[in-house]
């Protein structure tokens, strides 16, 4: 008998079709457009790698990115404090724990596009709730046409739509460290904050690992929400990568350029979840 | 500083989880709670420790009222069934942890963790974490995060339960020589009778929220109060059969006995008498003895022990015999068990006699 036979290959086959109509083929498609010049499908150039030289340089894109880079940073930087501290302080037992949950589930229920156009609705200054209270109390808020409030209902409806989420998650992760560790804490004398330093935060330490990649590369690709509430206004304020490759796309139909804009825009976010997985589980061994 | 509760009960609900509890628990010793699951050992060492407050009753302290005064007040430290240590400080910093919220120097603080850390042998692994380690060595930490700060009350809930038989066996050892010393009340509840007895020190039986009895391990079982206190402590439990006593005659389980010298001071009348597992024999005994024909039901060999599930006229009763002893189901036996060896008990379950003699120790325990 051989050592070794290739029968279990047959056993991946499957999979392998599967993948390769749902993931490299399609993904292959986009390689090819992207390297070529396109203009109808019987008249095609190959340009090699002009496109991609000509989108690193295209401020458009640019200032687009960086515009994603901020917006993803600043949601990250509120929903994730913002979701430990609900878990925190949700109840851990009696009638209030299915009432909050569900209060909490409600805003994750919602289309995004239905999201997008009540915050239109919210946002106005004379009948929305938050455009007529910012405005009676004095300032001047217009989402429309003021680009820093447009930037600031944008973030303000996704910290509403799914600051939930990370809640859940992190309170389903306080749910599962049992209780001695809070009554060895108690006998120690440590202080809430240590509890919360040295037992709650290093036991959330694998949902939270979820949350911050759910909501990275989510508000990396955000598109419907902005789209719906401001259309990327005013200017070009709240216009987001993904929207901007939508308009190179379908609206001007360029197809190669929009294709080496897609490849790079996988590569980064593959790349900084990677560099957010690595991080956050390279000392693994120590907690 | 002795621990005192007087009358400490706490009910859940309309659930009694400590019935009344009185017991005084003196400086420097080691006390066994012994009892089964849910008897409530768990919960009297949370009142012990002031992580609850009775509903009634009071706990002292050293003669100071502390019934009321919560657990962050006082100095207790506890070892837990499972392995409890900060997952992100090292081994050192963990032990260190009571120190530091103490604000103790650090020169101290060095010192006394490296001290206890010797004394539970795990020295050479103060710059690991938590999940570097063995079970055996996470929990040795947990030990010495509680034994390092002088707690005047030290608990242990069941702390050998989640390691392999060996490794309980060198922790318990070590633990007797941990208090040997120390000023501290060191309090562990246990499910097996063995444990106590290894453990020594005084033994406390529970049993569905009572205490049932306590005192020094030995005498608590060589003089249980009652039928209940017998077949807590002793694993398999005690086995009982029913006896009358009538002038010259006794019957047990019905069966003519000759009446054994020491108990023709016993006035006549219904009885039971207690025989522990691992006094049967298969050989005749040269001295007075009680002898019972029984059918085999089961017959449980371990290593080299036999444990022997017995029945006669519909009364199940367990041997213990030392070595492999081969039996076939519903196999007739005669058992012998020597006089001297019986307990007897009240129809209501007081002890009237126990054996007097020292008892030859049992080979498994």
């Amino acid at each position: 008998m051989k050592p070794y036979n290739n029968k279990a290959w047959w056993l991946v086959l499957p999979v392998f079709v599967l993948v390769a109509f749902s993931a490299i083929i399609p993904m292959m498609t986009v390689v090819n457009y992207s390297v070529q010049d396109i203009f109808d499908p019987s008249t095609r150039y190959f340009v090699g790698t002009e496109w991609y030289r000509e989108i690193l340089t295209d401020p458009r894109l640019l200032d687009s990115l960086m515009r994603q880079f901020v917006y993803s940073f600043c949601v990250l930087a509120i929903e994730v404090p913002l979701g430990i501290i609900v878990a925190l302080s949700m109840p851990r037992r009696g009638l209030g724990v299915p009432f909050s949950l569900i209060l909490l589930s409600l805003p994750l229920l919602v289309p995004w596009n239905v999201v997008g156009t009540i915050w239109q609705i919210i946002g106005r200054e004379d009948i929305g709730l938050y455009g007529w209270t910012l405005n009676s109390l004095g300032l001047d808020y217009n989402y429309a046409s003021n680009p820093r409030d447009a930037w600031a209902t944008v973030l303000v409806m996704d910290v509403w739509h799914w600051t939930s989420l990370v809640a859940l998650l992190c309170y389903s992760g306080l749910r599962s460290i049992p209780d001695v560790y809070y009554q060895a804490a108690r006998i120690d004398r440590a202080s809430s904050w240590a509890v919360f330093r040295y037992i709650q935060l290093p036991k959330l330490k694998n949902v939270l690992l979820i949350a911050v990649m759910l909501r990275f590369m989510d508000s990396f690709m955000i598109y419907t929400e902005p789209f719906v509430l401001t259309g990327g206004g005013p200017g070009t304020a709240t216009t987001f990568l993904s929207q901007t490759l939508t308009q190179m796309a379908l609206g001007q139909f360029d197809l190669g350029r929009a294709a080496a804009f897609s490849l790079i825009y996988f590569l980064i976010i593959l790349l900084v979840t990677w560099v957010f997985y690595t991080a956050m589980t390279h000392n693994d061994n120590k907690g | 500083m002795s621990l005192q509760l007087d009358n400490v009960t706490l009910s859940v609900r309309g659930e009694t989880y400590i019935d009344n509890a009185c017991l005084t628990l003196e400086p420097g010793s080691f006390n066994v709670l012994l009892g089964h699951t849910l008897a409530g050992k768990t919960t009297l060492m949370r009142l012990m420790a002031g992580l609850d407050m009775p509903d009634r009753g009071t706990v002292h302290l050293g003669g100071r009222d502390m019934t009321h005064v919560p657990v962050r007040q006082r100095n207790v430290s506890m070892v837990y069934q499972q392995f409890i240590n900060y997952p992100t400080l090292t081994v050192f910093d963990n032990i260190a942890s009571p120190l530091k919220q103490a604000k103790v120097s650090h020169q101290e603080i060095a010192r006394r963790v490296e001290e206890t850390a010797a004394m539970l042998g795990i020295q050479h692994l103060l710059g690991r974490y938590p999940q570097e380690l063995s079970g055996g060595q996470q929990q040795r930490t947990a030990m010495a995060r509680a034994l390092v700060k002088d707690a005047d009350l030290v608990l242990f809930d069941e702390p050998l339960v989640n390691l392999d038989y060996k490794l309980r066996e060198a922790l318990r050892v070590e633990m007797r020589k941990l208090f040997e010393s120390r000023h501290t009340i060191a309090v562990y509840a246990t499910t097996e009778p063995a444990e106590a007895l290894a453990l020594g020190g005084t033994t406390t039986l529970l049993h569905q929220g009572r205490i049932v009895q306590s005192g020094p391990s030995d005498e608590v079982y060589r003089h249980p109060c009652n039928r209940e206190a017998a077949s807590l402590f002793g694993e398999p439990p005690i086995n009982l059969m029913p006896m009358t006593i009538r002038g010259e005659e006794c019957r047990i389980a019905g069966l003519h006995q000759p009446l054994p010298d020491v108990w023709r001071s016993l006035p006549a009348g219904e009885y039971q008498v207690g025989i522990r597992p691992h006094h049967w024999s298969l050989q005749p005994l040269d001295e007075p003895a009680f002898r019972l024909p029984v059918i085999v039901r089961v017959a449980e060999i371990s290593g080299s022990e036999t444990f022997l599930h017995l029945s006669h006229d519909r009364i199940d009763l367990v041997a213990h015999l030392i070595g492999i002893h081969e039996f076939g189901v519903d196999q007739a036996l005669e058992m012998q068990v020597a006089c001297r060896q019986l307990f007897v008990f009240e129809p209501d379950g007081d002890l009237v006699l126990s054996p007097s003699s020292p008892l030859p120790a049992p080979a498994s325990v």
